[in-house]
């Protein structure tokens, strides 16, 4: 159960490390190099996005991403054997991230069948709220997989709770408005918003959206359980290439 | 959320939590403007007074004979402010956003007519405005563009995926998301996650009011069939709510590109090659792959050139209320061409679609029988694409010298 393994991890850390790559960018065996370098750099835990050609929760990095991996010739049948191979080859927790639509043509049952048969987690589904999502929901429950639900400095207080109530595993907190990628004050109005956060789950709190270095993720410390890192190191490997990750992920702790 | 809006099966708000609390005061001012008899009034007498309403309906005496059938009439939704049905929405759209309190629009634009509404809208209004628009859409669309920037909006070409509407409304969502304290995004079409279905169908339902009274102090009697181009909806939606109840055959024509064997189309409800999906926040049918990646779709007529189309339509085609049909690219200039020539009215390469179905059945009616078409828009504004479908020598001559004069 994924949020027992975060609560064990964060005895022995004051942060955890999330990181996001986009499935099939630059290409699987790229993915596969950059998510063994996250992994022995000391990631706690990873979401593999499955590209999505109307990806609109994202910013320019992972919008062009996705698109690349299309292009490429990346199909969900190619991220599921990829994925089956992460979770063989790594003893970390690895969750899906991708849109509803992804889901829904696979089949929504189908698709939780495999997540739990190649060993993943839980799924991140920026465009599914839980009124649209009692499929979803039944067949990540009936599976034992977590859903994880999203909090915004927009969720008033009782939407929070409300939220919170279907979530398992963590809560993603969004740290501002806008798209994945661009930056973040990272300051006294974000502290607000996480005790907010705080205030209506039990769960373990993720804060993703412009976290970037070790500034950044030192300001996270004691306020949030997870830091998320998605855009910087798809930015860094198209800049600096797989090389340059692991000195990346090291220098964040 | 306060409501979902569904129809049937289709529909919804699959909505990014950070865009919930925007959807759910948008709704809520948009209950509040409905159940207030003034909000109607406000709008209709801005409509008749900035607009042209009520647009008249024309009755085709020289294509009803032509054609030697039903008796042939336009809704004139083509004399709008704007040349089109859009301004119906944006002015709609605009007397909300001063509800509330916002101070700056966004929207996507396909053909332009949208975008230069909205600009037309935010003008007056005194509202700052963004429009994107995709890339393709800027080249085919050129004289839109010159207006959307003489009437001080920012146009915005958007450069990522297929480069064209649905690209335009991704661009759109995503500066939403980050600016919804001031912004509102007035979505041109009958789709979107609810309540723009509802709102914008809403907004646009003023054409169907007036072509049925018209219909009846002209002709006694319902048409027995209407015909409405289908881009998002938008228009069809706006003509046939205002026959739902009666019995008159409704029929919306998609764009059936270069023929639906092809697969360079945008027909969603009558070509096999879509299928439900859920993208920009609702569920329908999208023109999509087997993983749910949306394809490219292709149109002569930029307004009709996308993937998805409105969940009320959706519902109506598999409830049987609306029959669809699709028209090439070749049979909309050949039914423009005539309707030009013989009523001396020119439709926008969307509305011809309307034409092109309505002269296929025309003729097989009774002249007793009464059709009554949308035409949407007006065509004279597009003079670079229509010139473009109707492949005009001497206009290309006309363009080259005129390059020339730039160059010099």
């Amino acid at each position: 159960m994924l949020e027992l393994y975060l609560k064990s991890r964060l005895i022995e850390k004051k942060i955890l490390l999330m990181t996001h790559i986009v499935l099939g960018y630059p290409s699987f065996e790229e993915c596969f190099k950059i998510i063994e370098t996250m992994v022995n750099a000391g990631v706690d835990l990873m979401e593999l996005q499955i590209p999505f050609s109307e990806p609109v929760a994202d910013g320019p990095v992972i919008l062009h991403a996705n698109q690349k991996s299309l292009a490429e010739g990346s199909t969900v049948k190619k991220c599921l054997d990829f994925a089956q191979n992460v979770t063989r080859s790594f003893d970390i927790p690895f969750l899906f991230m991708s849109y509803y639509n992804i889901l829904f043509k696979y089949g929504i049952d189908r698709f939780a069948v495999s997540m739990a048969e190649i060993n993943m987690k839980g799924a991140i589904v920026p465009d599914l709220p839980p009124e649209e999502g009692r499929d979803y929901l039944n067949a990540m429950k009936k599976y034992n997989l977590d859903p994880i639900f999203i909090f915004s400095p927009t969720t008033p207080d009782e939407r929070m709770n409300y939220l919170a109530s279907f979530g398992r595993g963590f809560i993603y907190c969004v740290a501002r408005k806008g798209v994945t990628g661009l930056d973040t004050d990272f300051s006294g109005q974000l502290n607000k918003y996480l005790e907010r956060c705080r205030m209506a789950t039990h769960l373990p709190l993720a804060l993703g959206f412009g976290v970037k270095d070790k500034n950044d993720i030192d300001f996270l410390k004691g306020k949030t359980d997870i830091a998320v890192i998605g855009t910087q190191t798809i930015r860094l490997v198209e800049k600096e290439g797989v090389g340059a990750v692991d000195e990346f992920v090291r220098s964040l702790r | 959320m306060i409501n979902r809006g569904y129809y049937e099966r289709f529909g919804g708000a699959y909505l990014p939590e950070i865009l919930v609390a925007t959807f759910d005061d948008l709704e809520d001012k948009f209950i509040k403007a409905k159940s207030d008899p003034l909000f109607w009034k406000e709008y209709s007498d801005i409509m008749s007074t900035y607009s042209c309403r009520p647009t008249p309906v024309t009755f085709a005496e020289n294509l009803t004979n032509h054609f030697n059938g039903a008796r042939i009439y336009i809704k004139r939704e083509d004399l709008n402010h704007t040349g089109a049905h859009k301004a119906n929405n944006v002015m709609g759209q605009g007397l909300l956003v001063k509800r509330m309190g916002k101070t700056r629009v966004i929207a996507e634009t396909g053909a332009g007519q949208h975008g230069v509404a909205t600009a037309t809208m935010a003008a007056k209004f005194g509202f700052k405005c963004t429009i994107y628009m995709g890339e393709v859409d800027v080249q085919r669309q050129r004289p839109n563009v010159f207006w959307m920037d003489r009437l001080g909006a920012e146009v915005i070409p958007v450069r990522e995926g297929t480069r064209i509407l649905k690209d335009a409304i991704n661009e759109a969502f995503r500066d939403w998301v980050g600016n919804m304290d001031t912004t509102h995004y007035v979505l041109g079409t009958a789709c979107g996650p609810h309540p723009f279905p509802e709102m914008v169908s809403y907004f646009q339902s003023i054409i169907g009011k007036e072509a049925r009274k018209q219909i009846l102090e002209i002709e006694g009697r319902l048409p027995s069939r209407i015909y409405a181009c289908v881009g998002g909806g938008s228009n069809a939606l706006g003509i046939f709510k205002g026959f739902l109840a009666d019995p008159v055959k409704l029929v919306g024509v998609e764009a059936g590109g270069r023929g639906l064997d092809s697969g360079l189309h945008a027909a969603r409800l009558s070509s096999k090659d879509a299928s439900i999906g859920v993208a920009q926040g609702y569920k329908t049918y999208f023109l999509q792959d087997s993983d749910g990646q949306m394809k490219e779709t292709h149109s002569v007529a930029a307004g009709l050139d996308y993937v998805g189309v409105s969940p009320i339509l959706a519902h109506l085609k598999e409830s049987g209320r609306v029959r669809f049909e699709s028209a090439t690219d070749r049979e909309v200039v050949d039914a423009m061409s005539l309707t030009i020539k013989k009523e001396g009215l020119i439709p926008a390469l969307e509305s011809a679609h309307a034409f092109v179905q309505a002269f296929k059945e025309a003729p097989k009616l009774s002249k007793e029988d009464i059709i009554l078409i949308n035409q949407s828009g007006r065509g004279d504004k597009d003079i670079f694409t229509v010139a473009d479908a109707f492949d005009d020598p001497r206009w290309k001559e006309f363009i080259k010298k005129k390059a020339e004069e730039y160059n010099a």
